[in-house]
């Protein structure tokens, strides 16, 4: 070991941004940092939690690190690691790996591992069905879930059928099983997410050894299913933008239109309006279950909630229908590319071992991608979005109860932990009861601002990507898989600052070279300044984006890895784009020029290339 | 006997023998449907023919088959002496008559040659197989044609190419040699390709290396040439290397060829666009598929931007390694996921 080694600061050196202590201190006591914590390595998990976090949004980290871990170490038994720790400081989430480092221990965990994981590799098709059915119950039970209210009686049915449990008990009983029912949802999502992961990047490792330069693109395009969920949002927008043109009723879809105003024209308009109304209906329903972002906070709406998105995207499929373009998915001819690419690639196999082994390696990742490529949809968007909704309505109703105050509004829940949730719906519960006031209305306004005021700090303060010691080696599968993260990626961090700062670099997601104008969007609410033609910049890209990929020229991404949704979808669309960059929305500025090479994964800033290259002429 | 002339069309890698290794490899390609510059080869029976004038006069093979390998002296007089006979001696005139009306048929604008030696045996592509490897670029006449033929053969009796044979005790009765003559491309530029990448040996990969004007400049190593990397199956260009191409080289005037600087924008400008490494692309594997294993290949782009192959012979780098399974076979194919959970790489 050189003594010139270097390290990433201790978590013990971290400071809570002064004047907002009060707000990190509520958040639960087991997220805290405490000096035992120095001896581990932790990074930031930016990849789901690149804002500061709302204190009841912390739910999202602890309901999955609970679900995964358990699954991790005591389910499924991962030889060599166990489960995630995280920790929250200024609204950042910093997580750590448990690894199995006795050889004793690994090798009593191997023996259980392919006990259990063989048993779900080897009855996947059924099980996933069986998982398909779990979770669409417990959408049912989510969406059977009455909005909590309190009445002034109760209804004369609680005396006439003897029920003999009050209104206000029914409070207690929705938020519990929706607190319930969350936890639920992220145990499904864990009880097949890392034995999928694997299979693939079992299939993905072959051929990085058979093909030292395949690209991770190339790869994808083997696996890559042709019916998935992720897809359909997009081709529900293709298919109004269809109907709309078919009805007659497309004039009415501009860009930067009112929403409100075309809905009520439509419904105004007659029986073409209204049909159109009713495929709408039937579109939204699932389909428009899908999330903004990544399903890790209140503030990503679905397109359920806000229908700005689809409607961003319809004056360009309406565009392109007129101009007698044909927007469907070419699906056989898809799914020819895939078997030819797994063909291609296997004649140039050098052995017969290794024929057999692909052939036995792409047949396992087909059977488990249709997972790894679906399930979001069903947990991080469906449920999610029931589930963040349902709080809205207990907001709601602590908010007509004077939680909030008179200017509050009803999001400011989410500034509660879901503990401290709880414990409002208790003092409601007990005030409504005893007929006397809540002590609610005098305690929560003041720390709502408070954490209010935290987070707007905490985003203004830049926290570092790693903490603590640098490990030898990280050989977790989950972080591997999940975040990317290797011993190298933490070398080029430690090496930061000094790469150039006009190219940034990322995963080359879907290759092509396109230069534009950057549009560095923040959130969907900005999707309507997006020209014909303009890069897309923006944290972190999402399925549910797709409909806008129609318009852009290519997608330049803060977050994600090659295996990440957008990178799914870019190669769907054939859209060049670059995911991970780290930085691309700090150093990319809203209306830049740009290049973005899809195939080498490099971002370049022209704006400064080119002052540049006109001082050099006016010198010469 | 066969003939003294035989045309690309006709011969395949079969006809080594006869047409030798470069001869064998053009009519393949020719007749595979690749695109070749058009020409002929002059057959080693031609050569033998010649031969056989020559030794009417004075013994040729038993001379060097006579030479001491360790006697340098002895063997740079007798080269001295071969080469200037096979030089001055009259060409016989079936030969004459053959290559001169082959020459008509190939150019009769008078279009520009090449002339290049295409050696029989595997041996000679042996790089101590030295003198073999005579290329004459931009000929112009039929006249100057028969010289560098000559040239070709007499190349045979240099004195490293005999020090060579002697050694390795090789009969020259076997040895003969076969002249490939091919119209010219003026080639806006010209290169290499891989069909398997040379630096890991990945057959998923064609490597692509080119400059502008002639490839000798890329051949020789005199101009570093832009690289490519592309996939083989997906087409995805994986690596853009451009180099800053100060020459390059061009017919000169009066025949051959010549060096000129490059200067501004030329040099760094991508001598082939992406379209063009597609076009490559799919000739590399038209070729590899032809013959089964990985190409090297030597490629011209005409100012039409037409596609033309001017060589193709297998990769032997890699080829030449023992070929292992990346992993070994199990039963339970779930075996394989180990490697990722369990922690071994």
């Amino acid at each position: 070991m050189s003594d010139t080694k270097k390290g990433f600061p201790l978590p013990s050196s971290l400071e809570v941004v002064p004047g907002t202590e009060q707000a990190q201190a509520a958040y639960p006591y087991y997220t805290h940092f405490v000096p035992e914590d120095d001896s581990k390595f932790w990074f930031y998990n930016s990849m789901h939690f690149p804002e500061p976090m709302h204190h009841f949004d912390m739910i999202t980290a602890e309901a999955a690190y609970v679900a995964m871990g358990a699954f991790n170490t005591r389910v499924h038994v991962l030889p060599t690691a166990k489960g995630i720790e995280h920790r929250v400081i200024n609204g950042r989430v910093f997580i750590g790996g448990v690894a199995v480092t006795d050889p004793a221990e690994i090798e009593e965990r191997i023996g259980e591992f392919q006990k259990r994981a063989f048993y779900y590799y080897e009855n996947w098709e059924d099980l996933y069905a069986q998982w398909k059915d779990k979770m669409k119950a417990l959408i049912a039970d989510a969406q059977a879930l009455p909005t909590p209210s309190l009445p002034d009686y109760e209804p004369i049915e609680t005396t006439h059928t003897g029920k003999g449990v009050a209104a206000s008990h029914d409070l207690l009983v929705i938020y519990q099983k929706q607190i319930e029912g969350y936890h639920r949802m992220w145990h499904h999502h864990f009880e097949f997410l890392l034995l999928g992961y694997g299979a693939y990047m079992t299939f993905f490792d072959f051929c990085k050894k058979a093909f030292p330069e395949i690209s991770d693109q190339a790869i994808s395009r083997m696996v890559a299913g042709m019916e998935a969920e992720i897809f359909r949002p997009d081709e529900e927008v293709k298919r109004l933008a269809r109907s709309a043109v078919e009805l007659g009723v497309d004039a009415h879809f501009v860009d930067n239109a009112d929403i409100e105003k075309v809905l009520t024209d439509l419904d105004a308009l007659g029986e073409k309006g209204q049909a159109w109304l009713a495929e709408l209906e039937t579109s939204r329903n699932p389909w428009f279950n899908v999330s903004s972002g990544d399903g890790f906070y209140h503030y990503h709406r679905s397109w359920n909630d806000d229908l700005s998105l689809p409607f961003a995207a319809f004056p360009g499929y309406i565009e392109k229908i007129k101009a007698g373009m044909n927007l469907e998915r070419p699906t056989a001819q898809l799914i020819e590319e895939r078997e030819q690419l797994v063909i291609d690639y296997r004649e140039l196999l050098d052995t017969e071992e290794d024929k057999a082994t692909y052939d036995q390696l792409i047949s396992l990742a087909h059977r488990v991608f249709p997972y790894v490529e679906g399930h979001k949809f069903y947990c991080e968007h469906w449920y999610t979005n029931l589930f963040f909704n349902k709080i809205r309505e207990f907001g709601r109703l602590l908010l007509a109860h004077g939680f909030f105050g008179d200017d509050g509004v009803e999001e400011d829940v989410f500034h509660l932990t879901q503990y401290e949730l709880e414990s409002a719906i208790i003092d409601l519960m007990l005030a409504w009861g005893i007929g006397a006031e809540a002590r609610g209305p005098k305690h929560w306004p003041a720390l709502v601002a408070q954490r209010r005021a935290a987070i707007e700090e905490w985003g203004k303060h830049d926290c570092p990507p790693a903490l603590g010691a640098v490990p030898d080696a990280i050989d977790d599968p989950a972080i591997n898989m999940l975040w990317g993260i290797t011993r190298e990626n933490l070398d080029k961090w430690l090496d930061d600052g000094t790469e150039n700062e006009k190219e940034l670099k990322g995963f080359a997601a879907c290759s092509g070279v396109v230069e534009g104008t950057a549009r560095v969007v923040k959130s969907v609410a900005e999707m309507g300044r997006i020209q014909q033609g303009d890069i897309l910049v923006c944290q972190v890209t999402n399925p549910t984006w797709s409909p806008i990929f129609q318009k852009i020229g290519a997608a330049v991404s803060d977050i994600g890895g090659s295996m990440s949704h957008m990178a799914i979808v870019a190669r769907e669309y054939g859209l060049p784009a670059v995911v991970g960059t780290g930085k691309a929305t700090k150093l990319i500025k809203d209306g830049m020029r740009i290049r973005v090479d899809g195939g080498r994964g490099t971002v370049t800033i022209l704006d400064d290339l080119d002052a540049d290259a006109e001082k050099l002429l006016e010198e010469v | 006997m066969t003939p003294a002339v035989a045309w690309f069309a006709d011969v395949g890698i079969a006809d080594r023998p006869t047409v030798g290794g470069k001869g064998g490899s053009l009519g393949e390609l020719t007749q595979a449907g690749i695109a070749v510059p058009p020409g002929f080869v002059v057959t080693t029976s031609a050569f033998e023919t010649f031969l056989a004038a020559l030794e009417a006069r004075e013994d040729v093979r038993g001379q060097v088959e006579a030479l001491d390998p360790n006697d340098l002296g002895a063997a740079t007089r007798l080269s001295e002496q071969l080469r200037a006979r096979v030089m001055n001696e009259p060409m016989p005139p079936a030969v004459e008559q053959a290559i001169m009306s082959a020459m008509d048929e190939l150019c009769p604008d008078g279009q520009p040659v090449a002339v290049r030696s295409s050696a029989t045996t595997e041996d000679a592509d042996d790089a101590s197989f030295a003198g073999l490897q005579d290329t004459f670029l931009w000929v112009l006449t039929a006249q100057d044609m028969a010289m560098k033929v000559r040239e070709c053969w007499g190349s045979l009796y240099s004195v490293e190419s005999m020090i060579y044979r002697r050694k390795q005790d090789f009969p020259e009765d076997g040895v003969a040699m076969a002249v490939v003559i091919q119209q010219m491309v003026d080639a806006r530029c010209a290169g290499v390709m891989f069909t398997r990448s040379p630096t890991t040996g990945d057959k998923s990969v064609i490597t692509i290396e080119g400059a502008w004007g002639l490839g000798s400049s890329v051949v020789s190593g005199e101009v570093t040439p832009d690289k490519w990397v592309v996939g083989k199956i997906t087409g995805e260009i994986s690596a853009r290397d451009i180099s800053d191409k100060h020459a390059k080289q061009v017919p000169a005037p009066g025949g051959g060829i010549v060096e000129i600087e490059l200067e501004g924008d030329e040099r760094t400008t991508p001598c082939l666009t992406d379209e063009d490494l597609m076009g490559l692309r799919e000739v590399g594997r038209k070729v590899e598929r032809h013959y089964g294993k990985a190409q090297d290949i030597e490629w011209a782009l005409d100012k039409d931007g037409n596609i033309l192959l001017l060589q193709s012979r297998p990769e032997t780098v890699w080829s030449a390694k023992d070929v292992a399974s990346v992993t070994k076979p199990v039963d339970n194919p779930l075996a394989h996921v180990m490697n990722i959970f369990g922690g071994r790489k």
